[in-house]
């Protein structure tokens, strides 16, 4: 990480400033409520993302956080017994609808997990095979985006030698870049971190988080992480979720200055200085 | 005063696991020096490759291997992409719990105990006389395909239920559908498991003799088509050891070759597991 580039930088409009500039809401959540079976994982989650703004979303294990992520891209989908209801506007459309075309905005809203997971292919093949599956077939045109999702990833000096290499004989930071890399390829417009720097070394995890940095204002980044100095370098705005008896909920959300300097909530108070969670 | 049966008790587990290996050992020791005394002196190139003679007392068994590589191959090129099919449908499209997914896995599990005696009947009603086959090496590697295919299908379920569920929700989030994630990810991932259960198969219809008596049936002479009946090399050892004086040297010999090709395939099944199938799941 670069500190410079932490401290010297301009922090997001507040929400309230962003609608008298005219800044969109890319993400809008209105009483999202996600329940596995009976337990419920967050309830009545109200929040606005705002497009091209970093967004952590913080707070203590089992409140919520991965679970509100995985239903922007609705990979909720994939778990049995999960239930969604509320509404979900991705950039203006109802994503929980039954007309969702949910691969297209899979395409649309990529995501990182927290354990570097690239596919047991090469690495070239590993960028070569989501875009493939959204039709683009054309070699130049896919080769032309792997150079330049290498290149946005800082990777591109370091494998372009060695592409058709496996993609496991790669670092954990450069794993890291790579599945990073593998969701830019499709051209995304919202990317989707769950905790992407929990699994790797520091130095690892500076340069993902100054690629996540660099990424303010061409895409609208939601990232989940327990580290609440990553989420103070990083975040226009974040959200705090807490765990309470009926499940998680959100407690506080705004422009990150509030949430570190001015906290309105006890519990965000007692977390941020470390005395709970 | 303690009481003193005169030797150590806690040796005894010691005595009857040791025991136990040794005797398994010795037993596999002799069985197979006995093979090796009886079969190795006659095994030649000459007696794989030329024709049984005066009803397999002399000559070869040429037409014999050529019979059993026909049956073994019906039976894969019918047993494998169904079963291959059903274990991706049984491991990525039915839960665990699943009503749909339980009965197919419990039918499976039935069949899967159902002594092979009884698949030769089976067999023989469907393939021989329904469907009009008759004793023929498509009906045997057809009822072949049907009794290793409960064994293929739950060892390849296992192969793909290993995979880690990390690689589905990663090509999920990439957009990618459940069938490409499938053809693309999982199931050269889930290959390995599947080698080592087609392998498996492979020496179970190899070893078969129940099943093959009522629907490929006896003939020794080599096969022209797939419609003629062919021997394979079980039924060939049962055979010349139970119907034809004076051919144990012979049987011997065949038998030695079976058990030989059955050796060689579980060793090829522990090296995959032990190599490939661990490296393919990222087990350390």
């Amino acid at each position: 990480m670069n500190p410079s580039s932490a401290l010297n930088r301009e922090p997001f409009l507040g929400l309230s400033s962003q609608k008298e500039m005219g800044i969109t809401p890319c993400i809008t959540a209105e009483q999202l409520t996600l329940t596995y079976g009976e337990r419920a994982a967050f309830q009545n989650v109200s929040i606005t993302i705002p497009r091209g703004a970093i967004t952590a979303i913080v707070g203590p294990s089992g409140s919520g956080k991965t679970s509100f992520l995985m239903c922007v891209n609705r990979l909720t989908d994939l778990l049995s017994s999960c239930r969604v209801s509320g509404r979900l506007l991705v950039e203006g459309e109802d994503i929980l609808s039954k007309e969702m075309d949910v691969l297209h905005l899979r395409q649309r809203v990529g995501m990182i997990f927290q354990k570097p997971n690239p596919f047991p292919f090469s690495i070239r093949k590993n960028l070569e095979f989501p875009l493939k599956e959204h039709g683009v077939k054309n070699p130049e045109a896919i080769n032309g985006r792997i150079h330049q999702a290498l290149t946005d990833v800082g990777l591109w000096q370091e494998v372009k030698n060695r592409l058709d290499a496996p993609a496991q004989t790669l670092s954990g930071g450069q794993q890291q870049r790579l599945c990073l890399a593998r969701a830019l390829v499709l051209s995304p417009t919202i990317l989707l971190l769950d905790e992407p720097c929990s699994a790797l070394d520091p130095l690892s995890s500076g340069v993902i988080e100054d690629l996540v940095l660099s990424f303010r204002g061409r895409y609208t980044v939601v990232m989940v992480t327990h580290n609440l100095a990553q989420a103070r370098r990083l975040a226009d705005c974040v959200g705090v979720f807490w765990y309470h008896h009926d499940g998680g909920h959100l407690i506080e959300h705004g422009p990150v200055r509030q949430i570190f300097e001015s906290p309105r909530d006890p519990l965000t108070v007692s977390y941020i200085n470390g005395r709970k969670g | 005063m303690p009481y003193n049966i005169g030797f150590d008790t806690s040796r005894v587990p010691v005595v009857l696991v040791w025991g136990g290996a040794t005797l398994v050992a010795g037993f596999f020791l002799g069985f197979v020096g006995n093979l090796l005394w009886q079969g190795l002196p006659h095994l030649s190139w000459q007696f794989l490759t030329t024709d049984s003679l005066d009803a397999g007392r002399q000559g070869g068994i040429a037409p014999i291997i050529v019979s059993t590589g026909f049956i073994l191959t019906v039976c894969l090129v019918v047993a494998l992409p169904i079963g291959l099919g059903t274990a991706a449908f049984l491991a990525e499209f039915t839960t665990k719990d699943g009503k749909w997914g339980r009965f197919i896995r419990r039918s499976l599990d039935v069949l899967s105990g159902v002594p092979s005696i009884i698949f030769g009947l089976f067999g023989n009603a469907l393939f021989c006389h329904v469907l009009g086959l008759g004793f023929s090496i498509l009906s045997g590697g057809l009822t072949l395909a049907c009794m290793v295919l409960p064994l293929l299908i739950r060892i390849t379920e296992e192969g793909f239920r290993a995979v880690s569920h990390d690689y589905r929700l990663t090509a999920a989030a990439l957009g990618c559908s459940r069938t490409s994630t499938l053809l693309h990810v999982l199931v050269p991932l889930a290959a390995p498991g599947f080698l080592v259960g087609v392998i498996l198969s492979l020496g179970r219809a190899m070893a078969e003799t129940a099943a093959l008596i009522f629907t490929s049936g006896y003939v020794d002479r080599m096969p022209e088509s797939l419609f003629d009946s062919g021997r394979a090399l079980s039924i060939h050892i049962f055979d010349l050891s139970m119907n034809v004086p004076g051919g144990d040297r012979n049987a011997y010999t065949t038998a030695l070759l079976l058990v030989g090709c059955l050796i060689m395939l579980n060793g090829l099944v522990t090296w995959l597991t032990r190599h490939w199938v661990r490296q393919r799941l990222g087990v350390a």
